[in-house]
């Protein structure tokens, strides 16, 4: 089996929020929960740089580890995804997550959250594939009608890298023999422990 | 912070709540579907939307049924020129999702932040959805029939009164081709040559300048070919935000030769922090920084000397005034450093191939066309033209501007250039197959239908100004807006005056726009409902001159109609107008004669049909409608970076869109031209040469090419543009076919490359290898404008007073029916630039486009960007005591203008300069308009708009506002 991941070249990413609204439009996200986002450093400064962020689907992921109802479970293709009727909306999982991945919908009296949201890589949730179930919980089963999320594929730059691990390493390795630089896989030690040597 | 996108979470629950609620009352679609859980029953109770709308907006909340089969149709992106293929699932006539279209050569699969975001324009929750007139300042919702009636009796009314001058008919930039060239021939049926479009506040200027140098007014290259260059500037530009798809094209040409990429602008860019090499100039001395270049190259022998011999005119006049500007002059007005720019230079003469790239900081400007022609003569100077990978790449603004420009939605010129005289008026009337004379009668003297028309610019000064100083009949007194925003032009506390002055002001557009809402208008306000291109077929040309063919995605949804059909249904109403007050004058039949008519409205293919038999001048004639289908049906078939066909297929030797000239017949299957002015190539293989456009010599010296001419001539040098009597001179008219001579001696036997219906002349031409237009020198010295040779000028309201004796603007004068005033308000400069000390410039942002009514509507859009904001540096920032995030005051030097908006502290302006977006509307001089739309069509974002501070300033030339530089004061709100 695969193993899918995220990896964002930082040196294309131009900030163009593709990714967001993709993600939105594709599997109407309400207004306030923020799958993915757009994060910048040094902004306005020699140096800015720009990076895609959404839940990297960590290996041994910190979110399940605190889940108290263990509704995280991981697929084949070792993306992480959660069961919404199991979730409570604790909010434990915000805490743990490195990237700040999850969303709740709703913050009212007594911090009651709702149910956590966050970026299922496009496929979905327990229930059947491309039920419209699911569609109502999650979103679209991209995966299960094979194709890729619809950030990475929508990318304006080809920043936004998905796919499995090794695949988007290649592609990476060989952009940044070729040009000549490379800031590396931003997020990679932390998600998946390991590095992307060029 | 609210305001930095960095945090998207920021701004939620303050939006949040006037978007759920919808605060100018009307009920979300969206949240009544899930209050009823998502069933089909009750929807009906939506008095506006039919039942069959309403049940498929049970299938609009995106899940797809992935039992049934799912209809993929391709159509282009609506927002910026980059051209991208959208690909919409529909089911049941629904929009149900957006797949990446890889196969396009152009995006391939990616969009921006818009292009991903296109479906909810199309499922418009706050769209206008039926046509609407003012009551004693209420709207009330009308049929489109009483609404047309009333309109059109209206015009008449004015017509009969003040002529027909005194209607400004407004177009678009998202027509597509078809609709641009319909609303041009209406204008000239109604008998005005007052008829604008958005060009006239994007790129004017570039097309005056760059067609006034080698021929064309269009980008040389295409967005793919920057993949071949070795240097490339980016000035007066922030493509990753404005055309954030190219830069796809623009990084791999820097990865793959290790180019340069070098970003001038006084911003430091969202592109700026990709580049290689960063410049930072004060605003409004393009001019300088590019003499301060060819300083460098002329001193150091760097320049093409051979491709200025063969093909450049008067590059001497040129070099006597680049003396002038040497390293410490030129870091004296524009604060570069003589180092800095000279690295650039020497990159830019010597790494090539290098092409220059230009968006509206070079064009927006009181200089704007002197500064399109010094950037043009760069490029001549070192021989970046008419190859791979150079070019004078202009980045165009929208999805069809390039288009609605060719087809002469312009105050100046007929479709194709053609200009206003006497022949074009001819050649378009033997087109359209009436007679000249019945068009004469139609205007109200012969002289009015050679006289350019009011550009949009200054449309208010036209209804406020007293009527001795304007040369037409009468003030404006009606006027008819098609797809165009009200927020992007300059002085708007003065178009308000002129909005409320108005007798009639219809807008037709998919949304009620700033128009319906700035003035204070209690009646005689209309608002028709117009779908957007995704609802319509038609072509649309990219900023690279591709054609490109949308298919309609779904029907026009509510009871919005296509803009064919609102012209068709206008045309009819205008003849009944006229009939009841015993008006001889027609429409509908002449116009619309030639055309297929179904379901009211005319087809897009038939429009087409009668471009490809008109516009020869510009070579959009080999299009044809079949052929551009052809070519988003094998859309895999072209080459990324040379665009062409590939051998084998039907497409081959195709060049992807016919990119115009693509000259002849649609039979003779020209490839069209990729690369403008490319000699390299034969004629039909979409080769050319400089266009003679202005003689055979000047003061002794040839204009015609010396020792240069593209692949295959048979004349192995110079030649002018081909006539009757040429081909005669050369022996060659007798191989026109008997046909074609029988036409043109049957029609008065005088015609030339561009008014030859028969199209034999062009045929015989490029049968001995020769463009029809000619073989000529690009002109360096352009001696029929203000300044035949590019001089620095300070801005209108310039903080340099020290520099304006030895730089002013040019005297006052007269333009466009109308006074043009230049020194008179620069000397004010003077007691102004106290006062307000910043320079305020403005831009754009990538989640909004244009004046951004629709985009703003836009959730998906609009929750990215909440606020209306001023980048303001930290030193200026700290001096006002003003910090990140909190309302500041910008006023502005007339009008006592003034905006509330947001401070965002940056560096990414240099100190004394400011910066605003200008998409933003809804919100006057601090006041909240919101109440002013009609239920449920106010944007979901609204702020002020830059252009209530932006002040007087226009480009000689073309009436081009200056946006880019004026004076400011911020202070805390």
């Amino acid at each position: 089996m695969a193993r899918m991941k995220f990896l964002c070249d930082s040196d294309r990413c131009i900030e163009c929020n593709a990714c967001v609204t993709a993600c939105k439009n594709e599997h109407e996200v309400p207004w306030g929960i923020n799958r993915r986002r757009v994060v910048t450093i040094n902004d306005g400064k020699p140096g800015e740089r720009s990076i895609s962020m959404a839940c990297m689907h960590c290996t041994d992921a910190p979110c399940a580890a605190v889940c108290p109802t263990s509704c995280f479970y991981t697929t084949a293709d070792a993306v992480v995804l959660h069961d919404k009727d199991t979730c409570i909306g604790c909010g434990y999982c915000f805490y743990a997550c490195p990237f700040g991945a999850p969303q709740y919908p709703r913050v009212g009296n007594f911090g009651s959250r709702g149910k956590m949201d966050k970026c299922t890589y496009c496929a979905g949730g327990p229930q059947a594939d491309n039920v419209s179930a699911e569609y109502v919980q999650y979103g679209a089963n991209r995966l299960a009608e094979g194709k890729l999320p619809i950030c990475a594929e929508m990318c304006s730059t080809k920043a936004l890298l998905a796919g499995d691990g090794e695949m988007i390493a290649t592609i990476y390795r060989e952009r940044v023999q070729k040009r000549g630089y490379g800031a590396g896989a931003w997020g990679w030690r932390t998600a998946y422990r390991e590095t992307l040597s060029v | 912070m609210l305001i930095k996108r960095s945090e998207g979470r920021a701004a939620r629950q303050r939006l949040a709540a006037s978007y759920q609620g919808l605060s100018s009352g009307g009920l979300d679609r969206r949240s009544f579907l899930r209050q009823a859980g998502f069933a089909g029953a009750g929807l009906a109770a939506l008095g506006a939307v039919a039942p069959s709308r309403a049940r498929a907006a049970g299938a609009a909340t995106g899940v797809i049924n992935h039992a049934q089969p799912v209809q993929r149709i391709k159509n282009i992106c609506t927002h910026c020129s980059v051209g991208c293929t959208v690909t919409a699932e529909v089911q049941n006539g629904v929009w149900v999702g957006q797949e990446p279209t890889w196969e396009s050569p152009i995006n391939r699969g990616t969009h921006c932040a818009k292009g991903a975001a296109v479906r909810e324009l199309v499922h418009g929750d706050r769209r206008l959805k039926y046509p609407m007139k003012m009551v004693g300042g209420q709207w009330q919702r009308v049929s489109w029939d009483v609404a047309l009636n009333e309109i059109a009796d209206k015009l008449m009314a004015v017509r009969a009164e003040s002529g027909p001058d005194s209607v400004f008919w407004l177009g678009s930039a998202k027509f597509s081709n078809e609709g641009s060239y319909l609303y041009r021939k209406f204008a000239a049926f109604w008998g005005t040559n007052n008829v604008d479009h958005q060009a006239r506040i994007c790129h004017s200027t570039t097309v005056a300048g760059v067609a006034n140098t080698w021929g064309y007014g269009a980008m040389t290259n295409s967005y793919n070919d920057i993949r071949n260059s070795k240097t490339m500037i980016i000035m007066g530009g922030n493509p990753a935000e404005a055309h954030p798809v190219s830069l796809q094209h623009l990084l791999s040409g820097k990865e793959r030769n290790r180019a340069k990429m070098i970003v001038i602008d006084p911003r430091y860019t969202r592109t700026a922090a990709h580049a290689t090499e960063y410049v930072r100039i004060r605003p409004g001395t393009d001019i300088p920084v590019i003499w301060g270049m060819l300083h460098h190259i002329f001193a150091n022998g760097w320049e093409d000397k051979e491709f200025i011999r063969q093909r450049v005119y008067g590059m001497d006049e040129i070099r006597a005034e680049v003396a002038k500007w040497t390293p410490a002059e030129v870091e004296r007005v524009t604060g570069v450093p003589g180092a800095q720019l000279r690295a650039v230079a020497e990159a830019f003469a010597k790494e090539k191939p290098a092409t220059l790239i230009w968006c509206m900081g070079a064009t927006q400007k009181t200089v704007g066309t002197a500064n399109v022609r010094a950037f043009s003569i760069l490029l001549l100077a070192t021989g970046n033209v008419g190859a791979d990978g150079t070019g004078a790449n202009i980045f165009r603004g929208h999805c069809n501007v390039q288009g609605a420009t060719d087809f002469g939605l312009d105050v100046g010129t007929l479709p194709a250039y053609y200009g206003l005289e006497e022949g074009a008026w001819r050649h378009w009337s033997r087109v359209w197959g009436v007679s000249y004379d019945s068009m004469v009668e139609r205007f109200d003297s012969k002289q009015m239908m050679g006289a350019p028309g009011i550009p949009t610019t200054r449309y208010f000064d036209a209804v406020t100004l007293p009527k001795d100083q304007i040369q037409q009949r009468d003030r404006l007194k009606a006027m008819v807006v098609f797809g165009h925003g009200g927020n992007t032009v300059t002085r708007m506390p003065e178009a308000v005056k002129g909005l409320e002055a108005l007798d009639l002001l219809v807008v037709a557009d998919p949304h009620p726009t700033t128009f319906a809402v700035l003035a204070d208008r209690r009646e005689n306000t209309y608002l028709l409902p117009i779908c957007t291109q995704f609802e319509c077929d038609g072509s649309r040309t990219a900023s690279n001159r591709s054609l490109q063919w949308g298919h309609r995605v779904v029907a026009p949804i509510f009871e919005s109609k296509t803009d064919y059909e609102a012209m068709y249904r206008l045309a009819g109403a205008l003849d009944a107008a006229a009939e009841n007050r015993n008006m001889p004058v027609r429409f509908r039949e002449e116009m619309f004669k030639p055309y297929e008519i179904r379901d009211d409205a005319p087809t897009a293919e038939s429009i087409l049909r009668e471009i490809n038999r008109g516009s020869l001048s510009t070579g959009y004639t080999g299009q044809s409608p079949e052929r551009l289908k052809l070519h988003m049906e094998h859309q895999d078939k072209f080459d990324l970076v040379t665009l062409r066909g590939r051998e084998g297929t039907p497409v081959a030797g195709d060049f992807y869109g016919l990119p115009w000239p693509c000259w002849g017949k649609p039979e003779w299957k020209h490839p069209g031209s990729h690369i403008l002015y490319n000699t390299n190539l034969h004629v039909k293989d979409g080769g050319g040469t400089f266009r003679p456009r202005f003689g055979v010599e000047r003061n002794g010296v040839t204009l015609l090419a010396e020792g240069s001419w593209s692949e295959g001539s048979e004349i192995r040098d110079g030649y002018p543009e081909f006539t009757t009597a040429v081909l005669k001179r050369l022996g060659w008219y007798d191989e026109l076919t008997a046909e074609e001579k029988a036409w043109i001696e049957g029609n008065g036997g005088t015609f030339s490359w561009a008014t030859d219906l028969s199209f034999g002349i062009q045929r015989v031409a490029m049968e001995y290898g020769c463009v029809p237009y000619g073989n000529g020198k690009a002109r360096a010295v352009a001696w029929n404008l203000p300044d035949p040779v590019p001089v620095h000028r300070e801005p209108i309201y310039t903080p340099r007073v020290d520099l304006l004796a030895q730089y002013p603007t040019l005297p006052d004068r007269r333009g466009f029916r109308l006074p043009h005033l230049g020194v008179t308000v620069q000397n004010r400069s003077r007691e102004v630039a106290p006062n307000f000390p910043i320079i305020l410039t403005s831009g754009r942002l990538v989640e909004y486009e244009g004046g951004g009514e629709e985009t703003r509507s836009n959730k998906w859009l609009a929750e990215l960007q909440q606020d209306m904001f001023v980048e303001i540096n930290p030193a200026d920032a700290a001096a006002r005591n003003i910090r990140d995030g909190q309302w500041v005051m910008v006023s502005g030097p007339e009008n006592n203008s003034r905006a509330r908006v947001k401070a965002l502290v940056t560096e990414r302006v240099g100190p004394g300069v400011a910066f605003m977006p200008f998409h933003f509307a809804g919100w006057f001089m601090g006041t909240d308009q919101r109440a002013r739309y009609p239920q449920g069509t106010d944007p979901i974002v609204l702020g002020e708009s830059v252009n209530a501070i932006t002040t007087y300033g226009y480009d000689p030339v073309t009436f081009m506002q200056e946006t880019k530089v004026t004076l400011c004061q911020i202070s805390a709100a």
